[in-house]
């Protein structure tokens, strides 16, 4: 891992002052930026090996059910519910959150901003410790009596609410103060994101000097701080729900239902938002590099990317259209959910024009880069069915909502994670990666992701419902054209599944004995590839950078190399 | 003590990095109680019999703690006042009466409580006391917290430390403040 690479071709300017540091001071109590960040992405693989392993499990059981699933037993229909509500809560919180936003705007915000660490190092490894103890606190939550809590990830009440309805009377609550425990350390990171990249730019560097996988994260993070209240408050009174006896959500004494799920998701979809976000400013900078280009409108893509933030707080009853909102209000929700692919849509204009007449080299991360520009299109367009009312409710709830959803948090969290990491792997371990095992990767997610997803829109539209643990039971689901298409999809997913493999095989490799990486090893522009890879503690030695320009300016003419390094004086 | 990062030193924006770090602080509490309130608000304005329950609240001992509470963050102004002219011996004896001031709130609080508890109003009675344990509970905990971390700033402050703090907790305890005007009409007055 992270601890095999030799920090040999660095000239130890240690200007912290300890010089032989213990490991665990090194590795587990470290402030640094650039090991936290390393923390919070091997965390978030670890997870999203668990959450794989669910999806594993509960296919398994829908394909052929009642099987012994390998490594898993018979599943057991609380154990299904356990399964699907865990692994969705895993992939959004404890993959998507810790990788995308804590991992890269840990590791590339000081370094991109040209400054040696976090403006608050100490809080900032805090956050990663409380993150971890709420990663322990959910996988404990299978181990008690009663088992894991099973009522979907959305938590609705009474469900959630009651335990002769839940029959999960600690494993509800373990979930409940996992979750919060997970937004208290992104509130933390969270705000020193945003304060180290507005306060410790390095000298030069205006707003508008800033990589678009900066301001991404920061907004992500604002997005995030602005929209978490409310759910804090909800988590909260249902706790007190459990626990206490409270009827904040209970229709008998007087509670309301549906006031969770607008907590939830007056959240919920801006959180769509805070994960996207980085991996669209990933995918931008990376297309930039390959495409050796400028972004096309670096200050359209900002202005659009607000734009996106302010109205996704305006969208989020179009999840509760049948439960029961009044139908005046579900026409403005529907409104503003069309609205909102309007800026979405010319971010996606804005990469194919960044793509059009460049230099492209089809290299790892940007064949990822485009896979998710590509593949999140078929979710946006797929959104589209489900924004409008009137198709939602037919379709809502049915694996058309579901197919739906993972062609948009799919590619944000798994191809824009792998952009990411292909992409920056020779900076964080100072290794290259391998090309070729880096491609058969890369088909071998891809297609059989479509393989998957697009089977289930076809069970979606005829009428496959979602959360259903056997459909044996359902004589016009049971049918063996039905199943057949079911099987397709969790043997594409066993084939993904497998092609995982390659990664890890490719990761440890690099670290091992890949290629030595030099440090500019794509010729892009911005700071973090103007120091040695992986950089020394301190991130830029004694003298830090000065900027003299954007991060994108590539092929400008008359200059004998086609990129101009933010730091290079002329 | 290591040398601090180079990066806690900048300050690009011209605004202290701790000022503006508390405001994103004050500014994700904001919507915490914002969430709260307004989920109280929704369910008060359909509920017109919840003016009966709130009828049972104890609106002077709310008035006294609205009285102390304000006091409490003039002694904060003056303790600012004391800290930017480099007096931080003085910085600390106002900390000491703002504490206080946090302490007689919260000791009221509980003879509040016990008394409505002692009378069957309990948090489970029905939804407007779960609201007000709530909500009155979560603020009170930020006052609580509010007088902790005074007290460590106090102590940093006899030493002439760190003076700047006195301003930051001086914002996070006007928005404790700010927070109880909006509960006080809110639970005890609108009857």
């Amino acid at each position: 891992m992270a601890e095999s690479v030799p920090a040999a071709d660095v000239h130890a300017h240690d200007d912290h002052g300890h010089h032989e540091q213990s490991f665990a001071s090194k590795y587990l109590f470290s402030t640094d930026h650039k090991m936290i960040a390393m923390q919070y992405m091997f965390t978030g693989m670890a997870m999203a090996l668990i959450g794989g392993f669910f999806a594993y499990a509960f296919r398994m059981q829908l394909a052929f059910p009642g099987m012994d699933v390998p490594f898993w037993g018979q599943v057991s229909a609380a154990e299904y519910n356990a399964l699907v509500t865990n692994h969705g809560t895993i992939m959004i919180f404890w993959v998507a959150m810790p990788v995308l936003i804590a991992a890269f705007g840990n590791y590339l915000i000081p370094l991109m901003c040209g400054c040696d660490d976090m403006v608050f190092p100490r809080l900032n490894r805090l956050s990663y410790q409380i993150f971890l103890l709420s990663a322990v606190v959910l996988i404990a939550s299978f181990f008690v009596e009663g088992g894991a809590f099973g009522g979907a990830w959305t938590a609705y009440p009474p469900l959630s609410a009651k335990a002769e309805y839940s029959l999960t009377p600690l494993g509800s609550t373990i979930w409940v103060i996992a979750v919060a425990l997970e937004f208290v350390a992104f509130l933390l990171g969270g705000i020193n994101f945003v304060t180290t990249a507005m306060n410790s730019r390095a000298e030069g560097m205006g707003m508008y000097d800033i990589p678009v996988v900066i301001w991404m994260i920061v907004i992500a993070s604002i997005l995030f701080m602005a929209s978490v209240g409310p759910l804090i408050a909800g988590a909260v009174m249902l706790v007190f729900d459990q626990t206490l006896g409270t009827n904040f959500f209970d229709p008998d004494r007087g509670g309301d239902p549906i006031l969770w799920q607008h907590l939830f998701w007056f959240f919920g979809h801006p959180e769509v938002y805070v994960v996207l976000l980085p991996a669209l400013g990933i995918t931008a900078d990376i297309m930039a590099t390959f495409s050796r280009k400028k972004i096309f409108a670096y200050k359209t893509v900002l202005y659009t990317t607000f734009a996106t933030g302010v109205l996704s707080f305006m969208v989020w009853a179009h999840h509760q259209f049948i439960a029961g909102v009044d139908p005046r209000m579900a026409h403005v929700f529907t409104i503003t959910t069309l609205l909102i692919s309007i800026p979405i849509a010319e971010l996606c204009f804005v990469y194919i024009a960044t793509l059009y007449k460049g230099s492209i080299t089809l290299s790892t991360p940007m064949l990822w880069a485009l896979a998710f520009l590509g593949e999140f299109l078929i979710g946006g367009v797929t959104g589209i069915f489900l924004g409008a009312s009137g198709a939602d409710v037919y379709f809502h709830d049915t694996y058309f909502v579901l197919a739906h959803f993972h062609y948009t948090f799919f590619p944000i969290a798994i191809i824009g994670t792998f952009a990411g990491v292909t992409y920056w792997f020779p900076k964080m371990f100072g290794r290259m990666m391998n090309e070729t095992l880096g491609k058969i990767h890369f088909w071998g997610t891809v297609i059989p992701f479509n393989c998957i997803f697009i089977p289930l829109f076809f069970l979606g539209m005829g009428g496959q419902h979602r959360r259903i643990y056997n459909y044996e039971n359902f004589p016009e689901l049971a049918g063996q054209g039905m199943q057949d298409i079911r099987i397709f999809a969790t043997v594409s997913l066993l084939v993904m599944l497998a092609f995982q493999v390659v990664f890890f095989i490719n990761f440890i490799m690099s670290l091992r004995s890949g290629k030595k990486a030099p440090n500019n090893p794509w010729r892009a522009n911005t700071l973090e590839w103007q120091t040695p890879s992986p950089p020394p503690h301190g991130n830029f030695g004694s003298e830090m950078p000065k900027v003299y320009r954007g991060p994108y300016e590539y092929g400008t003419p008359g200059r004998e190399e086609d990129f101009w390094p933010q730091n290079a004086p002329s | 003590m290591a040398m601090r990062p180079i990066a806690t030193t900048r300050q690009v924006t011209g605004i202290p990095t701790g000022r503006l770090a508390t405001w994103w602080v004050i500014g994700s509490e904001i919507v915490i109680f914002g969430g709260l309130l307004g989920s109280y608000l929704m369910h008060r304005l359909v509920n017109m019999q919840w003016a009966n329950y709130a009828a049972h609240t104890n609106t002077w001992a709310g008035a006294f703690n609205t009285l102390v509470l304000l006091t409490s963050s003039l002694s904060a102004v003056l303790a600012h006042h004391a800290a930017s002219h480099g007096d931080g011996k003085k910085a600390a004896r106002y900390l000491w009466m703002t504490m206080g001031g946090g302490a007689l709130f919260v000791a009221v609080k509980a003879v509040e409580w016990t008394h409505e508890i002692q009378l069957g109003y309990t948090i489970s009675s029905n939804a407007f006391w779960a609201f007000y344990y709530t909500a009155a509970g979560l603020h009170a905990l930020h006052v609580i917290a509010g007088v902790i971390i005074m007290g460590i700033i106090s102590v940093a402050c006899l030493k002439n430390e760190d003076l700047h703090r006195v301003e930051l907790i001086g914002n996070y305890w006007h928005f404790v403040d700010l927070v109880w005007i909006f509960l006080f009409p809110l639970l005890y007055i609108a009857k």
